[in-house]
């Protein structure tokens, strides 16, 4: 079967437009500003950036619903703030701070909201996909209709656990949506340097998953696609696989010289395929939003931005006492 | 407004870098996101992008220039139509300080110390059960299922999964009986797949449930052991206390009969040192039951150490509605004068039977049983030594970085003065387990080894 890459485009409000374009801006905005954190030694050791991926999440977390969970690798900020999370906890997590998400104890690959439903933020890669699995179990065990979204890289798609899961996620019809997000480089080893396989989604027809390929450039390819996932996920169907073909522009932590690929290739895919720009001129083209709307919102995200800058390095370091909390629970934590 | 751009730090440990080339002159735009200058660290040479936008209005560091420092301002940018003007460069700046918190209160929590003084041990010496109390005979195996059956009964969240624990009804029959009862959404056969159905279980603890999940031994547990500790023990800490791993790994531990090297590997002192996980080592029935019940209901990960040649062995067992046993309790299963004889598991079998030879012998041991090592009961093995002033550790385990070289350490810390010999540790040879009956027979701690150390510690 030839890889099909999904075409159809929902139709969208303007609205909804404007609101892709706010989350996808966001999460650039953000993630410039912690590379700037980062490089002024506010933000240690790995951080590693969304910029360029921000569809995916977008336009995935436009279809779920209340109940739903997420779970994805150590690239997690854009996901944090797509599902909900608020910016000066993820930033102040990032500056290892009391405020932050995790009370300064997880760090950029670590972070968690219960509250959310986002479940991780994993080091490990490879390990948040039984994990996202196990979710899934626990809300088919419980009767409810929620889906999990488990989110990974293409490296990660060469992990053995990866396979396990597909096994068992097919085998017990597990609503889990997998979500590989192909940015064509696994650390500096491209696709074509590590993987057997050109299309990755087509791996599950091994286990009977259905999936498919996913323009992840176009937020309204990306929505349309999840849809199609999780209507199948949700009514009992088992699993799902969306591989969506992504690129990030930045190397694959802030210490990485990227010489792997050359300038030409990262600056062609940002002027030519850029999501954010794509976006913002369908708004415009078709006369949804002015320029001036538009720097409203540009102002709006900065304002957002720099306040979880200042809200990060103003919040204290965790008091000493913090080293010997958290270890071991004292009684069942509360379902959220 | 002018601001200053700032040479970065480009890697966790970059102090200094050479700024190698500029991209932009002076009077250049720039966007977010353009790349303005190379920089060369000792690793490599990075592209160093513009976060806000600008005009470049100045270049204070020329390109080529050497060890320019972190947080040195290297350029000026202003906004379109300003002047650069006057603005001074600043000095490199500090590295960036957090805001002053006060100080961490006491030193108790900081030092990491949670063993008790050693002049006055407190312990709970309360009996497991009341005088009294109706016992039955139940082997470990029964007491087991027993257990699971109970919790399960209790909260429909518990359920149990791993190799053959339904249909085949156990590997070693531990969970028989529970498919008929519980049925298939609650008693799961899992594919051979140990890493992937070890994941699927944290992860379904974090979705609300309390998951049970079966190694067929823990030797196959190795294949797991990524999840059970990045996953399972450390997320607690690392979600700042939001969601923990309320569950249970078990399944057989250690050498069997006859099986090899490869499934022959007592796994105590491993998972002993990871701070999250508790991590029981039961010998009698009655505590695998009263055990496995606390474990079940613990809000923590539990690593459940069984042992194949315990399983069908009987014991007293409490015939009593909810019987269950601390965590970190240890038992003294003989009282004694002369020596203190510490262990755990199967390694209790040695311990009991060096006891009764040496009883014969004129010599008294005092048998402690840890039950638990994680936490364990040091202030129990404290104020045993503190009156028999001699100490002998019995497991089957290795000797490099065993749970007896930890509890000697604890003893040499926290006991010195009570010590009238050194602590001698009785482990399983420091070799792979040999096939061959008389080598593998060997290859474990004995109980002549068990009575040999301890006329040497009582200088018999």
């Amino acid at each position: 079967m030839a890889a099909r890459k999904t075409t159809k485009k929902p139709n969208v409000s303007a609205d909804e437009l404007k609101a892709y374009y706010h989350d996808m801006l966001l999460i650039r905005r953000f993630e410039e500003k912690a590379g700037q954190l980062y490089g002024m030694g506010l933000i240690g050791g790995f951080c590693h950036l969304y910029i360029g991926q921000e569809a995916v999440v977008v336009g995935l977390e436009a279809t779920a619903k209340e109940g739903d969970s997420r779970i994805t690798t150590y690239r997690d900020h854009g996901h944090m703030l797509a599902c909900g999370m608020d910016p000066n906890g993820v930033m102040a997590e990032l500056t290892g701070r009391e405020d932050g998400y995790s009370k300064g104890k997880g760090g950029s690959m670590h972070m968690f909201s219960k509250d959310k439903r986002f479940y991780g933020g994993h080091g490990i890669v490879g390990a948040n996909v039984p994990l996202g699995a196990g979710l899934a179990f626990a809300d088919k065990y419980k009767g409810n209709d929620n889906v999990t979204f488990t989110y990974f890289g293409d490296g990660a798609a060469n992990q053995g656990q990866v396979y396990e899961t597909f096994n068992m996620a097919a085998l017990w019809q597990l609503p889990c949506i997998f979500v590989i997000e192909n940015n064509q480089y696994a650390m500096g080893t491209s696709q074509q340097r590590s993987t057997s396989s050109a299309e990755i989604w087509e791996r599950g027809k091994a286990f009977g998953i259905p999936g498919e390929a996913v323009d992840g450039m176009d937020v309204l390819a990306v929505k349309a696609a999840g849809e199609t996932a999780v209507a199948h996920a949700r009514s009992g169907k088992g699993p799902y696989i969306l591989e969506i073909k992504t690129y990030r522009y930045r190397g694959h932590s802030m210490s990485d010289p990227a010489k792997y690929r050359t300038r030409e290739e990262v600056q062609k895919m940002r002027d030519e395929r850029d999501p954010i720009e794509a976006v913002r001129t369908l708004l415009l083209q078709g006369e949804h939003a002015t320029e001036e709307d538009l720097k409203a919102i540009d102002k709006k995200i900065k304002d957002v931005v720099n306040e979880s800058a200042e809200f990060a390095k103003n919040s204290p370091e965790p008091a000493l006492d913090e080293l010997w909390t958290d270890i071991y629970a004292t009684e069942i934590p509360q379902e959220a | 407004m002018a601001t200053e751009i700032l040479m970065p730090a480009l890697s966790p440990t970059m102090e200094e870098g050479t700024l190698a080339k500029w991209l932009v002159k002076e009077g250049d735009t720039v966007k977010s996101g353009d790349i303005m200058a190379e920089i060369e660290t000792d690793k490599a040479t990075m592209e160093f992008e513009a976060v806000d936008e600008g005009v470049i209005g100045k270049i204070l560091i020329e390109e080529g220039t050497e060890g320019v420092k972190v947080n040195t301002a290297i350029a000026i940018l202003v906004e379109e139509g300003e002047e650069v003007g006057d603005v001074e460069a600043s000095k490199p700046a500090e590295p960036a300080e957090a805001p002053a918190k006060e100080e961490a209160k006491g030193d108790s929590a900081a030092s990491g110390k949670d063993h008790p003084a050693p002049a006055a041990p407190s312990v709970d010496t309360t009996p497991d059960w009341p005088e009294g109390t109706k016992l039955k005979q139940q082997t470990v195996r029964e007491a087991l299922r027993d257990a699971m059956a109970e919790e399960m009964r209790r909260d429909e969240n518990v359920f149990l999964m791993g190799e053959e624990v339904a249909e085949y009804q156990g590997a070693y029959k531990i969970s028989q009986g529970l498919l008929d009862e519980f049925g298939s959404k609650r008693v799961i056969d899992t594919p051979i797949t140990e890493h992937g159905f070890a994941g699927i279980g944290v992860g379904a603890s974090w979705g609300g449930l309390r998951p049970i999940v079966e190694f067929m031994t823990w030797n196959f547990a190795m294949q797991a052991v990524d999840q059970i500790i990045n996953s399972a023990a450390k997320t607690l800490y690392m979600s700042g206390g939001q969601m923990g791993s309320p569950m249970v790994f078990r399944g057989p531990n250690g050498a069997a009969a006859r099986v090899g090297a490869q499934h022959s590997q007592d796994y105590a002192a491993w998972y002993m040192q990871i701070p999250g996980l508790r991590v029981a080592m039961p010998y009698s029935a009655s505590d695998y039951k009263g055990l496995m019940k606390t474990a079940i209901r613990d809000p923590n990960p539990v690593i459940f150490l069984e042992n194949e040649i315990l399983y069908g062995r009987s014991f007293d067992v409490p015939d009593v509605e909810d019987y269950t046993v601390p965590f970190g309790k240890a038992r003294i299963w003989r009282e004694g004068s002369d020596v203190t004889i510490v262990s755990f598991g199967i390694g209790m079998t040695y311990a009991l039977e060096a006891a009764e030879k040496l009883a014969e012998e004129g010599i008294s041991a005092e048998v402690i049983d840890l039950r638990t090592l994680r936490p364990m009961d040091t202030a129990s093995i404290i104020k045993s030594v503190q009156k028999t002033n001699r100490c002998v550790t019995v497991e089957e385990g290795w000797p490099q970085g065993s749970v007896g070289n930890y509890i000697s350490s604890v003893l040499m810390q926290e006991a010195f003065d009570y010590l009238d010999a050194p602590v001698i540790n009785c482990t399983g040879k420091d070799v792979p387990m040999p096939y061959a009956a008389n080598l593998e027979k060997h290859a474990l701690v004995t109980t002549a080894e068990v009575i040999e150390a301890v006329k040497t510690v009582t200088y018999k």
